[in-house]
């Protein structure tokens, strides 16, 4: 079967891209032609319109003032996003997009940003940075970033998490908790870039993205020897 | 005038923290101690003041040429050298120049501190001078967020008595001047609109380039002193008041062309009755400093160490070796250490597509994995990989002898790299 286009969506990379998170969007468009397949990268400014036909969403983190920006712009699109995660679209939004899927996030001078509440959570600045690396468990197994972010999430007790904290602080520090998912949508507070150094992660989100296409996902063997390398050392680091 | 036991016991500190081969950092505490107020006892002492230059990147480059540009013009300029870019190095630096009685024989001092320092320091001392280059995107995982950056450069703007030197073209250093003195007033430096495309902000990354306009109707900005208005290899021309010069330097790097403006502002602030050619002249003279842009050979091929902290500093580093256009071997060595930050991300905000041509022939360093999956993503080839730095750079001595080099370091690589060079290989400074 000839391998066609798969479409990703980049959300607001003026504002929030702080932390190398175009390097996820970078992984998934590569990954995606070195399986074969033409990626189309989109990408979604304030006041602009969601195109049609995504097939996978990636977001990043901003600064306090980024988050500002883009809270309202997202509301706009709370309903095309819910959509797409019902949809089984594959998702990653990390940092600050992920506070923003959520129901609220409270900044430290009290104001309190409206989410899209794509996930069942809520998440309050605290004046103590989590910052350093981490490993986190995951059903796609040791999953390895750096966290660096002040506002501490909970999540309900129906929201599933990501993973469970190996070492870090996750979600909050407290309950071990790291990230969120709800169908193939999933937050998290890892950057470093995430992705690129979780190959198998970054392949379950390409291989839903093309199925959405509605191609099958017939993968190459793509060579992961620098990322198995990169994350033995990482895992070695110091906090 | 700072009291005399403090000074005798802080030179003794020093003399045993060398013995014991340690750094400057425990004398100056030591000292802060003894005596909180010395800092502001020694430096109220200059007829001068103090000129302050903070600012993510080209802090130590800046300095010293202001230093060198001072110097010229006859002052005894006091500055706390290299690297050592703390408040404690600065009483450090101190401890060595006082004399015993408490006179410090200087007439300016030029001090160049990291955005909290800086803050710490103006809490203590009032700036007369502050000079601000940029803020970008550099160790978050210390000071969590830019605008937070921005804010403590605010702080010290609020207590310079005098002048403070602002860059136009960063916009969060731009709107600095809003907060000045009641006395104080703002000079600007920048580019002009023919070369402003060269520094882009961080958040500029990821969205179109506005077009570059045409020659003929590209604008000087009148609000600044002195403009950076255009290059051609090492000829660098500069607007300065309403004249156009043309000099060249030594320094290469064109980050340190708008560097250069940004010096000829401050000094021209501090010395108003010396000519534009004395100024010039001198800084014609500026060699590179401390591992920024610092050139050695190695049998008679420059080998250069180029410090890259942060994305902004990797990029332009990157875009002044492309310009360059010479046949080297390249390496790269990324190391971790707190000094170093240990975030990785940084990397995924440069774009190395400008070595896909030629490949990189060595990459090295604690996270010299992270560095090859990074190339691995923007298709460039790698040589070699070899954690070890010191092992690394003579594998790159042998394999690549006949050709210059271009080794591109984070901080603590830098340093090893530097000792190497120097102390074990005995290379000479090449100028």
């Amino acid at each position: 079967m000839p391998k066609n286009t798969v479409n990703i969506l980049y959300l607001y990379p003026k504002e929030m891209n702080i932390y190398g998170d175009w390097g996820n969007v970078l992984t998934v468009g590569r990954r995606l032609q070195w399986h074969g397949y033409t990626p189309k990268i989109m990408q979604l400014h304030i006041g602009k319109k969601i195109p049609a036909d995504i097939d996978i969403v990636i977001g990043g983190g901003g600064q306090d003032s980024g988050q500002g920006l883009v809270e309202a712009d997202l509301q706009r699109h709370a309903n095309d996003l819910h959509k797409l995660a019902d949809d089984k679209v594959p998702m990653l939004v990390v940092c600050g997009l992920y506070q923003l899927f959520g129901r609220f996030f409270k900044t430290a001078d009290d104001k309190q940003l409206k989410g899209i509440g794509l996930f069942a959570l809520e998440t309050h600045a605290t004046n103590k940075r989590m910052i350093g690396n981490v490993i986190v468990d995951t059903p796609f197994g040791e999953v390895i970033g750096y966290e660096n972010h002040s506002g501490k999430t909970v999540l309900d007790s129906s929201q599933a998490s990501f993973g469970s904290v190996k070492k870090g602080a996750g979600n909050n520090g407290n309950d071990k908790t790291e990230g969120a998912v709800f169908n193939n949508a999933y937050g998290t507070y890892m950057h470093g870039s995430l992705l690129p150094k979780n190959p198998n992660f970054a392949d379950e989100l390409i291989k839903h993205a093309v199925e959405h296409s509605g191609q099958e996902f017939e993968p190459n063997v793509i060579d992961d020897l620098f990322a198995d390398k990169a994350r033995a050392i990482a895992k070695r680091r110091p906090r | 005038m700072p009291r005399k036991h403090t000074i005798a016991a802080g030179k003794l500190f020093r003399r045993l923290a060398r013995l014991r081969g340690g750094g400057s950092a425990l004398p100056g505490l030591l000292v802060e101690k003894l005596e909180p107020a010395f800092l502001s006892e020694a430096l109220s002492q200059l007829p001068e003041g103090v000129i302050l230059v903070s600012g993510t990147n080209g802090k130590t480059t800046t300095t010293k040429m202001i230093s060198e540009l001072l110097a010229s013009s006859g002052l005894r300029v006091f500055t706390n050298g290299t690297g050592s870019n703390f408040t404690r190095g600065v009483v450090s630096a101190l401890i060595e120049s006082i004399e015993r009685d408490g006179k410090l024989p200087y007439d300016i001092a030029m001090l160049e501190l990291d955005e909290a320092h800086a803050v710490k320091f103006a809490e203590k001392v009032n700036p007369r001078f502050s000079v601000f280059l940029n803020v970008l995107r550099d160790q978050l995982d210390r000071f969590g967020e830019i605008d937070y950056t921005a804010r403590l450069l605010g702080e010290v703007a609020k207590r310079t008595s005098d002048t403070v030197v602002l860059n136009y073209d960063d916009p969060l250093i731009k709107r600095l001047d809003k907060q000045l003195m009641p006395n104080a007033s703002a000079v600007y430096f920048g580019a002009h609109e023919n070369v402003r495309h060269l520094f882009p902000a961080d958040d500029m990354m990821r969205t179109p380039a506005k077009p570059t306009p045409k020659a003929n109707t590209a604008k000087s900005n009148q609000h600044t002193d002195v403009e950076l208005c255009g290059f051609k290899d090492q000829i660098v021309g500069f607007r300065i008041g309403s004249k156009i010069y043309k000099t060249e330097l030594k320094l290469s790097g064109f980050y340190n062309f708008l560097n250069a403006a940004a010096a000829l502002t401050i000094v021209r602030q501090v010395q108003p009755r010396v000519g534009i050619d004395t100024w010039l002249k001198a800084l014609s003279k500026v060699e590179p400093a401390f591992g920024r842009g610092e050139r050695v050979l190695y049998h008679k091929q420059p080998i250069e160490f180029v410090l890259v902290k942060n994305p902004a500093g990797f990029r332009l580093a990157l875009a002044s070796a492309a310009g360059a256009n010479n046949d080297e071997a390249t390496m790269i060595a990324i190391n971790d250490n707190f000094a170093d930050g240990r975030d990785m991300s940084w990397l995924w905000d440069v774009d190395f597509t400008s070595l896909k041509e030629d490949g990189i022939a060595m990459i090295s360093g604690i996270r010299a994995y992270d560095m090859a999956l990074r190339m691995q993503y923007d298709s460039v080839t790698v040589g070699d990989i070899e954690l070890d730095v010191a092992r690394a750079f003579k594998t790159m001595l042998t394999k690549h002898s006949g050709k210059p080099m271009r080794i591109y370091c984070t901080y603590t690589a830098m340093l090893q790299l530097r000792r190497i060079a120097e102390k074990e290989l005995h290379m000479k400074k090449a100028i």
